[in-house]
Formats: C-alpha cells, structure tokens, sequence
C-alpha cells in the first residue's frame, strides 16, 4: 500500500464516520424530549443547574456517573433519602462533614438556591438512564 | 545533533513553563490524594473540589503549552523554514501563562464555572481561544513559508486546529443537563481520543524519524494508518459516554463496537514504535528519549487501550461506571499518553537546543527518572483499579452506601498517596536533570 492510499482511506472513513455520529446525534436529540422531559425544565429546575456550576459540586460528587469520586452520586438522590433530608443536608451544609470521611464545604445558599437544588435534582432524577445506576446508592 | 534553526529555540520557555506547571500539578495531586485519607487537610482553605478542578486544569494547560513548545521544535525542521514570528510565539507564551496563572488564582478565590475540565471562567474561556488562535496563525505562516510540507506537519496542524475547533463546544451551556453532557464529551471526549491523539502521534513519528533514522515514506503511512484508525474507532467511540446520562439505549450498540476497537490506534503505535527502534539505521546517542519515546507508546497503549477496553463496554460498564475504575484509567491514560510524549520531546530537543550531545549521567538520571515516574504511575493505576472493584462490589452489587463504602478503601487511598509521593521523586530528578542540563549549556 501507497502513502497515498492510505491517506485516502484515512479520509474517507473520517467522512463516513463522522455522518454516521452526525446521524446518531440527531437521532439522539429527538429521543430528549421524551427521555429528558424538558418540558418540566421551571425556572427553579434552571437555577438549581445554576447553583450546581458556581459551587462546582461536580468536582467532589458525580452526577449520572460523571464528576469526581470523592462524594456521593446526587442524580437520583431525592429518590435515594426523600427531599426531607437533602433539604435538612442543604440547610445545615456549614455543619456537614459527614463524620470524619469526608468534608463539604460552607456554601453560601439562599432559599432560591437550596429550592432550586432540590428541583434540580427531582428534575435529573426523573431522565431515563437505561436503568443506571443499579441500585438507589447510585 | 544540534538545531537547525534559529527559531526553534522559542521551544525552550515553553518546555520550562509546561514542566514546572507539570509540578505543581502533581502538589495539588498530592493534596488531594491526601484528603481522601485526612479531609481536614488544607479545609476549608482549599476544599477538594476547589484543589482537583487546579489539578486537572493544570493537566490540560501545561499539556496543551507543551504540544505548542513541540511544535515551535519539530515545524521549522519539517517544513524547512524559520517560526514565522518569534516574537509572537513569545507573546503568545506570556498571554497563556497570564490567562492560566489568572485562572488557577481565581480557582483560589472561588472564582470559576461548574462543568468538569472546563471551569475556566467566560472571559478566561474567550482569552484560550485568542491565545490558540496566534498560535495557529504563527504555525500556518509558518507552514506557508517553510520550503516543504510534510504529512507530520499537516498532522499536527489538523490536530491543533481540531483542538480549537471542538473547543468552542465549551461555549455551549444548555439548560437541559443531559444536552449539556452531551455536546461536553464533544470537548472532553474528541480532544484526548480524537484531536489530541493526532497531535501524539505526529510527535511520536517526528521522533522515531530522528531517533531511529527511518524512511519518511514509511513513517508517514504509519502515521496515516495511526490516525485513521484513532477516528474510526475514536469518533463514534464518543457513544461509551452516552450508555447512561440519558441519552438513547442504541448507544450501547454503536459505543461498545466501536470503543472496544479504540486499542487499535496504540496497537498501531506499539507496533510502529517497536519495528523501527529494532530496524534502526543510526544509534542515536541520546538513549534516553529513545526509552521515553518507546515508553509513550507502551504506556498509552496500557491506560488508555487496555484499561480503557476494560470498562467500555455496556455490560461491566454499568456497574463500573463513575467509580474509582475510571480515575485508574483517566491517570494511566493522560499519563502515557501525553505527559511521556512531551517530555520524550523534552529529552530530545533539549541537549540539541543546548548544542550537546546528551552526556551519559544526564541520561542515567533521566533513565530513572523514567522508570520512578513510570511505575509509580502503573501502581496508581493498579492500585486504584482494586480500589474501584471493592467500590463495586459493596456499592453497586451489594447496596452499600457510599460514604460506608469508603472506609474500606481506605488502604487503597493511603497506597495510592505513597505512589504519588514516589511519583514525585521521578519528577524531582526530571527537574534536577533539566535545569543542571540547562545550566552547563548557558
């Protein structure tokens, strides 16, 4: 084989490949509506994500499996404790620490905040993930 | 052998700049690993979330400033000519140093956006691209002007420009989590097994080139063959993110068939690595980028395809799935594939920056700093990767909490921390190495 031909299959599959994903990706988006259900997406749902990026939870907890491994997946964790205790968790975080495991730190949570938190997790907590994680401790 | 152009010399600050930040990434590493152990450590200072997104951004910045140093070597040698503008390869160096000292100094002030990798505030956001940009240009110019144009630099400008382009992704902000994630993995995911690869494997044939004395025509269909392979596998491989974030099942499908195949490219570099270091024309004096440039091949070939195969597909994927197991493939993975490829570039370019032939104690020392660096990383890998099957099976067989779950893999913790600290010594000697090399030569 050439340098030239197998440039030109390097190209080539690039293109297929690439339509293909181009394909699967609109195909994915329209399965959102019914698998996401934006439709539920308020204004509190909004402003929980919100809330979620400025502290970078992500960068202790996981959602959905993604994030770090250093706190507890929090996607399904409305389902997991009841909003009784996400909000008790929420409103008491300066005292947090969860024993001698781990360490959460202060946040500065209005009532918007925490209210929005708590919709944004129910919000998450109802996208079908194809039956993740196994069991409720996610 | 010494350099050839003047110009490539602008490689020199930006291999100083990326090691150092390389160090300081490795402190915060170490923070962190000790806060699995002691979480009162540094809090509430430096919390954890606040130490690991420096950590990993740090990886994607002094990584991203040591593709560019390589490029400021290798392009004025593989397309005969001149960088197009020192000046602005030195400008473009301050303003990133600028913008990623800002931005990790803000990180410290609670200053950042909240999506992994890509916490850098908006404005920060805008001045990458402005810094990638001057970069592009003065490496198109370049191009444009160099006497030939060879498929390594075509290579490594597409991966660039790919780096650039996918990027902007992270512009993106959705409401809707889920799309949110989605269009993530279009930065995360098609930058270190897609555009990012590109950029390797020019690296690694430029060096297998100079190392090994090999036809050009044979390196360059490698090449071909290498990246091909890394975009049919690599580009709908994007799926085995998609099995459980909700997007649709057919993604088990298409990602499990695909992702099992993203070992082939780092076969391809093992075996490419391998034929042309045994079927050398020249002994190249400098043994020790030989050791790294081989090193990069192997290691990548082990945390990112085999231990990336591991856990890609859907079945072990369910229960494996944002536990321990992907931080053991994640550091194995960055680790071989584009730390060893920089500093093999390092150890190459250096002494011919310096006018030296590589001296046999530089090389010793670089040599152990290999093997330190190498196997402290390998154990990390391996003793995470038991770290995440105790994770799943108390927590994902058997329904134990997570916070319960952790005291158990507290051993692991306090290994994995032991391994970071001796990681650490196989960086010290690097430094020890690069700065007394540096030294003798001024």
């Amino acid at each position: 084989m050439t340098k030239t031909s197998v440039r030109n299959m390097f190209i080539g599959s690039t293109v297929v490949v690439s339509v293909v994903f181009a394909v699967l990706t609109i195909l994915s988006h329209k399965s959102f509506p019914e698998r996401t259900h934006p439709e539920n997406l308020t204004a509190a749902v909004v402003h929980g994500k919100r809330v979620w990026e400025k502290h970078a939870c992500i960068d202790c907890h996981t959602l959905l499996g993604e994030g770090a491994y250093y706190a507890p997946e929090l996607a399904n964790v409305i389902d997991r404790r009841g909003v009784d205790f996400v909000r008790t968790v929420l409103e008491t975080d300066a005292k947090q620490g969860w024993g001698a495991v781990r360490r959460m730190p202060k946040f500065d949570l209005s009532a918007e905040d925490i209210n929005g938190l708590i919709a944004f997790f129910q919000w998450m907590g109802n996208i079908d993930t194809n039956n993740w994680p196994p069991n409720k401790e996610g | 052998m010494r350099y050839q152009y003047e110009s490539q010399r602008v490689a020199y600050p930006y291999f100083i700049v990326a090691i150092l930040l390389f160090g300081l990434q490795v402190l915060f590493g170490l923070v962190i690993g000790a806060q699995y152990i002691w979480p009162d450590l540094l809090f509430p200072l430096i919390p954890f979330n606040i130490a690991r997104m420096i950590h990993i951004n740090l990886l994607v910045v002094w990584i991203i400033m040591g593709f560019m140093g390589c490029a400021f070597y290798l392009i004025p040698e593989e397309v005969e000519g001149e960088i197009y503008s020192v000046k602005l390869a030195l400008v473009t160096l301050v303003l990133f140093v600028i913008g990623g000292v800002t931005a990790v100094g803000g990180y410290l002030f609670r200053i950042h956006d909240g999506r992994e990798f890509l916490e850098q505030p908006f404005f920060i956001k805008v001045a990458i691209v402005i810094v990638v940009l001057l970069f592009i240009y003065n490496i198109l110019m370049t191009m444009i002007k160099g006497r030939r144009r060879t498929t390594i630099s075509v290579v490594f400008f597409g991966g660039f420009v790919g780096l650039a382009v996918f990027y902007l992704f992270a512009f993106y902000k959705p409401a809707n989590m889920v799309v949110d994630k989605y269009y993530w993995w279009w930065v995360v995911h098609l930058w270190v097994e897609g555009v990012w690869e590109l950029i390797m494997a020019a690296i690694l044939s430029f060096l297998l080139i100079k190392l090994t004395g090999i036809d050009r025509e044979v390196a360059e269909k490698w090449l071909y063959l290498i990246i091909g392979l890394t975009f049919i596998t690599g580009v709908i491989g994007t799926g085995h993110h998609y099995y459980w974030i909700g997007t649709p099942a057919f993604w088990q499908t298409w990602g499990a068939y695909f992702s099992a195949t993203e070992v082939l490219p780092f076969v391809a570099m093992v075996a490419f690595s391998f034929k042309m270091i045994s079927k050398k024309t020249r002994e190249h004096p400098n043994r020790a980028a030989v050791l790294w440039t081989g090193g990069a091949a192997v290691v990548s070939f082990l945390g990112a395809g085999v231990w990336g195969f591991m856990h890609t597909l859907p079945q072990v994927n369910y229960y494996t799935h944002g536990t321990q197991m992907t931080a053991s493939h994640g550091h194995l993975a960055f680790f071989g594939a584009y730390v060893l490829i920089i500093l093999a570039m390092i150890s190459y370019a250096v002494p011919n920056l310096s006018n030296k032939t590589e001296s046999i104690r530089s090389q010793k020392i670089e040599i152990f700093s290999f093997w330190t660096m190498v196997i402290s990383m390998f154990s990390i890998a391996l003793i995470l990767t038991g770290a995440g099957i105790v994770q799943v099976t108390l927590q994902r067989v058997m329904g134990m909490p997570y916070m319960e779950t952790q005291t158990y893999m507290k051993v692991f913790y306090g290994l994995r921390l032991a391994f970071g600290g001796i990681f650490l010594i196989g960086l010290l000697a690097f430094y020890y190495d690069f700065f007394t090399k540096a030294g003798r030569a001024r």
